[in-house]
């Protein structure tokens, strides 16, 4: 009950960080999904580069997002701008690798079909080779978007904003309201969204 | 039409040419076979027309142009392509599969939907079941038309095709190289068509060309091939029994000799007459032009005087398509030395005899020997 009480005394709160929250994370998805996707599509000429590239984002994920976040604070500083740039590393490696697998997954014999035929490379990619990677694609912008979502959270320890600050701001006060409020709320956001783009996902797939 | 000119290929880290020196002169409307085992350079050959790969040295000419002059994707859109895998796409229906090179090349919607409706039928498949269907739901051999249709869609003139029937069962590839031919009767485009099986080279091909190591070791008509391969590896290809082989290659239309017709109403002494003069060994009936499914035999009319005693029926006939070696096999089934010819609306074109078989099987054993 105390619970509720505190969640609608601090509504306004709550939903401002709420915004801010999914502002940060969609700005870093948008940015994220473009550079992953460009990637993952470049890295398909070239099996070296391609296990290089991937080995680099297996690499950026095994740093812990904290210390991660920190390390940029000394190039950009604190607040949001750090923090996108810190969302955008850390969830390039599902989508590059999603990108990659489903497009060099493809039946070869269909590109040579493609090419055979006279179509020119652009669009090979953009009429054969992009529409049938679209389910694994897809499947790493769910993955890569519900980390971010997750992550975001400890945005805020470099004074990012968002639902984080809740959770920090209540181990430090030892209130565990505050903390229970932005767990569940990260986690509500991050079904939801789970569950919006599987929705997207099967639409196109069919 | 297509012209090596002294065409070699290596592949890079390769010890030896995959294609070495190749002339060879593909003429416009026929059926170039690339026959020859794994590894000997065919499917190269054959996409070094298109410039999926590019040869090492010589030239090659399409269409009187050095095909290094013409752009690639203009080259290929006007190319037809068909692969054993097929490579339908798979997210695109049917009609959209085959509006590909239509689309590329800018044609009108209607006319790209038309000729969709058109081709489908061209490849025996009703437009209006096939047009929406995605290639998961075709059987293999649905698969390989939806192929045929597509790399014909833009009314190409060259078509390149790499073992495109090798991937169906048996009885699906030989109704499909039926068709083929039948569609080919039709279409007169030039074709280049690699397979690793001479039965197939010998049935679909107006000349093969027999590749090995790269080399073109002997370039023939089926009957050429079959008659005099030129080295001790081409007589393995083939395998023996070219006698029985050539038989496929002979067809009564050509085999048969044209009846003699007599009317139901002649007497058995204008029968014999004309069993005379003819030296033919039997007549068929014939009332009011059109032939009857009935004949008299010359035998059974000799010892008779009544006309209607002599009369057979004709229970069974082979169609003007039948080989050679479809009759020899009737007439042992049979027992008869000879057989009624038919065309497709059954009327009896004309008479096959057990002579006449032995005659023009040897007759090519030996032809151009002299």
């Amino acid at each position: 009950m105390a619970f509720i009480g505190f969640f609608v005394a601090r509504w306004q709160t709550i939903l401002q960080l709420t915004i801010e929250h999914l502002v940060i994370v969609l700005v870093a998805m948008v940015i994220s999904i473009v550079l992953g996707v460009s990637v993952g599509i470049l890295i398909c000429r070239s099996r070296t580069l391609a296990r290089i590239v991937l080995n680099l984002t297996n690499i950026m994920m095994t740093i812990p997002s904290l210390a991660l976040f920190s390390l940029l604070i000394p190039v950009l500083g604190i607040g949001k701008a750090p923090a996108i740039v810190g969302l955008v590393a850390y969830t390039q490696l599902p989508l590059v690798r999603n990108v990659y697998t489903g497009i060099t997954g493809i039946n070869p014999a269909i590109i040579e079909a493609a090419q055979g035929m006279g179509l020119t490379e652009r669009k090979i990619l953009f009429k054969i080779k992009l529409p049938l990677a679209f389910p694994a694609v897809m499947a790493g912008i769910r993955t890569a978007t519900v980390m971010g979502i997750g992550i975001g959270a400890i945005a805020a320890y470099i004074g990012a904003g968002g639902l984080g600050v809740f959770i920090f701001q209540g181990i430090s006060r030892t209130n565990d309201k505050m903390v229970l409020i932005g767990a569940v709320l990260i986690s509500l956001i991050s079904i939801l969204t789970d569950r919006v783009l599987a929705r997207v996902q099967r639409k196109f797939n069919r | 039409m297509i012209k090596f000119e002294c065409v070699s290929k290596r592949y890079p880290n390769e010890p030896v040419d995959a294609v070495d020196r190749l002339s060879l002169h593909i003429r416009a409307g026929e059926i170039c076979m690339l026959v020859g085992p794994s590894g000997c350079g065919k499917t190269t050959t054959m996409k070094m027309v298109n410039k999926l790969i590019e040869p090492t040295s010589g030239t090659i000419h399409i269409d009187g142009r050095d095909s290094r002059a013409i752009d690639t994707i203009e080259l290929r859109l006007n190319i037809g392509y068909i692969i054993q895998e097929i490579g339908l796409f798979p997210h695109m229906t049917v009609a959209e599969n085959i509006a590909t090179v239509p689309v590329e090349l800018g044609w009108t919607k209607a006319r790209i939907s038309a000729r969709i409706d058109e081709l489908l039928e061209l490849v025996d498949l009703d437009p209006r079941i096939y047009r929406q269907k995605k290639p998961r739901e075709l059987s293999g051999g649905q698969k390989q038309r939806v192929g045929v249709a597509r790399a014909l869609a833009a009314d190409p003139r060259i078509m390149l095709m790499d073992e495109p029937f090798g991937a169906l069962d048996p009885i699906t590839r030989a109704k499909m190289q039926d068709e083929f031919l039948k569609i080919q009767e039709k279409i007169r485009k030039t074709i280049v068509f690699v397979t690793h099986d001479i039965e197939e080279a010998m049935k679909m091909g107006d000349r093969i060309a027999v590749l090995k190591a790269g080399r073109m070791v002997q370039l023939g008509t089926p009957m050429e091939i079959l008659a005099h391969p030129a080295d001790p590896f081409v007589s393995e290809l083939i395998g023996g029994r070219q006698a029985l082989k050539m038989m496929n290659l002979i067809f009564c239309d050509r085999l048969m000799h044209e009846v003699v017709a007599v009317d139901r109403g002649q007497s058995v002494e204008g029968a014999r007459r004309l069993i005379a003069e003819s030296g033919a060994g039997r007549l068929v009936l014939s009332s009011g032009g059109v032939h009857e499914r009935f004949y008299v035999d010359a035998q059974t009319l000799a010892q008779t005087h009544d006309f209607n005693a002599a009369i057979r029926p004709i229970a069974r006939a082979l169609r003007l398509r039948a080989s050679a070696q479809d009759a020899l096999s009737e007439m042992l089934r049979t027992g008869e030395r000879f057989l009624f010819v038919e065309d497709d609306s059954h009327e009896v074109k004309g008479v096959v005899d057990l002579e006449d078989l032995f005659r023009q099987v040897s007759e090519h054993e030996h032809a151009d020997q002299a």
